[in-house]
């Protein structure tokens, strides 16, 4: 009969994020309005240095391989109802073992070698990410609250290491570890300046996506994050798979600091801490924890993180200007997800042929499917 | 005269000006956040008020040429962040915690973005209470100086311990906290009851981050919290709910801070990133010890946590 029985709440579940990023915007053209700077000069800069050209394209594409990586380490999680924001203390340490693994194994054959770089850097995030998870299951200890703490001990580790044990002593005014030699950098994909990590962000996102949506796993995974007493009654073992995903969480992440360590930066040093850990919460939270998605909004807050450098330069706006545009896209999309549901326009109608249903409120069947459940945040418990 | 010529005396005198001057920032903020936790709600975002509230003091202070107007200031500026929390959070469907993950970035990015052109400049300082002076050691005099904001706080904190025992507003917030259910029923407004306590909440994370900026370490910068705000949430825990335990946490959390420059100052050096972190690794391994996979922890309020339901 209808081709598209519940086009409405796609409609709706499309509608309403692009509204709040659009009205994000606009809030924040008004900050900086008051402060002074023409907002329309500010947009077409964040748009220009994004998106404007290919090589805008190719520092947006840059910045979202990382992002890509690091967002699956909140999504994969929060599918099992757990608030993971672990992110950065994952990529930290990942992409120090990394480098290490290619310090000390210089004369490996170039293959091999980014293979145990990249193995070194899933199995650091990895077992660090699962630590927070074993502590959640076996304790009870609250994973946003021990993911936070762990993130801050990642980082004393790197600047400790950076600085101390495994500093190479010819790196005078940003201590680092020694330089990755030249056949163990990662390279661009043929015609552009991209490195291959977009690659591994894309195909993370891909594999994440099968995982959660198409097999068996994905799906005990999804009925522990609608209910995880109901899945226990089923007899899911909720404790292998909290450790399970949240090692899949922090592999993702601890392979964004081996990309950025063999891609960037040649080196590990505080460079790695590059707040793309708290960015990547927000890709995760605004793409709805769904992998797909998280490509996309990967991409787009790439090229606000892109514009950065150019505000800072031709606008003379303080370098924190993108971090408040983040913080309001946040807001604002956490505040959209009240609205479904909410706006008339997105209601089904009522079945005019049955009479009875005339009088009762409107159907509201759809919008609940297609969302993940909400992580349930049940703190100290 | 420096502590080494103290020789490792220095080391107990330096961690007792360390837990001084340290403990302040996290006293406020844990007081804020058991106000809030005890109507039932989270608030992970404190450090984004106390960053707005350091870098708002700081520039009233400069301004006005009185550091008091810019402790006032930085608690509206908390004030005015725990209001978009409280109202986020009283929305159908949103969760407290990721309002918290935002608003810490929000509030921190505002804090950076105002606060650019305060770097330079240097503002007046709120006073000390010099109570070394009867010692002729400057180590001394600068371990016993310490700020009225220490004293306001300890103040806050039995305020408070008896605010929520013996008063019938106390009673109330403590009801909202254990059942929202039962506290509608009995007449009283969640929302506004919650809405209050994140504001008040807040605002002493925003006087926390006046301290950073106007007393110690007495300037603004983009580094200036070491994450004082974050903790808040795990002191809470520790201290059990409780304003007065939360002032004993303070106190060792300060006094852990204080280690670092302590043993670095008698010349055991190398080691300054692991002391810094020694405050998350313990706060980790006090979760660790106390918390239980089976019955929430003894103090907390009942209903902390759950969102409000659907409709």
């Amino acid at each position: 009969m209808n081709l598209f029985p519940r086009w409405r709440s796609h409609l709706e579940s499309f509608c309403i994020p692009v509204g709040a990023l659009l009205v994000a915007l606009l809030l924040f053209g008004g900050l900086c309005a008051l402060e002074g700077y023409n907002p329309l000069a500010v947009y077409s800069a964040i748009y220009q240095a994004a998106f404007g050209s290919w090589f805008a394209w190719q520092n947006t594409l840059l910045r979202a391989a990382p992002l890509m990586l690091s967002a699956l380490c909140t999504v994969l999680p929060a599918r099992l109802g757990l608030i993971v924001i672990g992110n950065e203390g994952a990529l930290v340490l990942g992409g120090l073992l990394a480098a290490m693994t290619g310090v000390w194994w210089v004369s490996a054959p170039p293959l091999l070698g980014l293979l145990a770089m990249a193995i070194a850097g899933i199995l650091a995030g990895g077992l660090w990410i699962m630590l927070i998870g074993a502590l959640r299951h076996f304790r009870g200890v609250n994973e946003t609250i021990s993911s936070l703490l762990m993130n801050y001990l990642a980082i004393a580790f790197l600047s400790h290491m950076v600085e101390g044990p495994w500093r190479d002593p010819s790196s005078l005014n940003q201590p680092s570890t020694f330089p990755l030699p030249d056949a163990l950098q990662l390279g661009n994909l043929p015609p552009s300046r991209i490195h291959y990590g977009l690659l591994y962000g894309l195909v993370a996102c891909a594999i994440a996506h099968l995982l959660i949506q198409r097999t068996t796993f994905g799906f005990a995974v999804r009925t522990v994050g609608g209910n995880r007493r109901a899945a226990r009654i089923v007899g899911l073992a909720t404790g292998k798979l909290t450790l399970a995903i949240c090692f899949l969480a922090g592999s993702c992440a601890g392979l964004a600091g081996m990309v950025e360590v063999a891609a960037v930066h040649g080196r590990a040093n505080g460079a790695l801490n590059a707040n793309y850990g708290y960015s990547s919460i927000l890709v995760a939270f605004v793409a709805k924890q769904n992998p797909l998605t998280v490509i996309l909004v990967a991409i787009l807050l790439g090229g606000i993180l892109a514009s950065g450098s150019l505000l800072q330069r031709a606008l003379e706006m303080p370098d924190a200007t993108v971090m408040v545009l983040q913080g309001l896209i946040f807001l604002v999309i956490l505040y959209s997800e009240s609205l479904y549901d909410r706006l008339p326009w997105f209601r089904e109608p009522p079945q005019l042929e049955d009479e009875a249903a005339r009088g009762m409120p409107p159907p509201v069947l759809a919008a609940a499917t297609a969302k993940p459940p909400l992580p349930s945040g049940d703190l100290h418990r | 005269m420096t502590p080494d010529s103290l020789g490792w005396w220095g080391i107990p005198l330096a961690i007792l000006g360390g837990l001084l001057r340290g403990s302040v920032p996290f006293l406020f903020v844990s007081l804020g956040e058991c106000l809030t936790e005890k109507s039932g709600k989270i608030n992970l975002g404190l450090e984004g008020s106390l960053l707005l509230g350091a870098v708002t003091g700081y520039a009233l202070s400069y301004h006005s040429g009185s550091a008091w107007i810019g402790v006032i200031g930085a608690g509206g500026a908390g004030l005015a962040l725990g209001a978009i929390h409280a109202w986020l959070v009283q929305q159908r469907r949103v969760n407290d915690i990721s309002v918290g993950i935002a608003m810490m970035i929000f509030g921190g990015g505002l804090a950076n973005y105002l606060g650019k052109p305060y770097i330079q400049p240097t503002a007046p300082q709120l006073p000390a209470l010099h109570w070394g002076d009867w010692s002729d050691l400057p180590a001394v005099q600068s371990a016993l100086r310490v700020s009225p904001l220490l004293l306001i706080g300890i103040a806050i904190a039995f305020t408070m311990q008896w605010f929520f025992r013996a008063t019938r507003w106390g009673l109330i917030i403590r009801a909202v906290g254990e059942s929202p259910t039962a506290a509608k029923a009995m007449g009283f407004s969640v929302g506004r009851t919650q809405t209050a306590c994140i504001m008040v909440g807040a605002g002493l994370a925003g006087i926390a981050g006046a301290y950073l900026s106007l007393y110690f370490p007495g300037s603004w910068n983009e580094n200036i919290s070491s994450g004082q705000g974050l903790l808040a949430v795990a002191l809470v825990i520790f201290a059990r709910w409780n304003p007065r335990q939360c002032l004993y946490a303070a106190l060792l959390f300060g006094g852990t801070q204080g280690l670092g420059p302590a043993l670095q100052s008698v010349g055991v050096e190398g080691y300054y990133y692991v002391f810094n972190a020694m405050p998350y690794l313990l706060t980790l391994v006090i979760m660790v010890v106390t918390c239980s996979p089976v019955r929430s922890s003894v103090g907390a309020p009942a209903s902390l946590g759950q969102s409000r339901p659907d409709a």
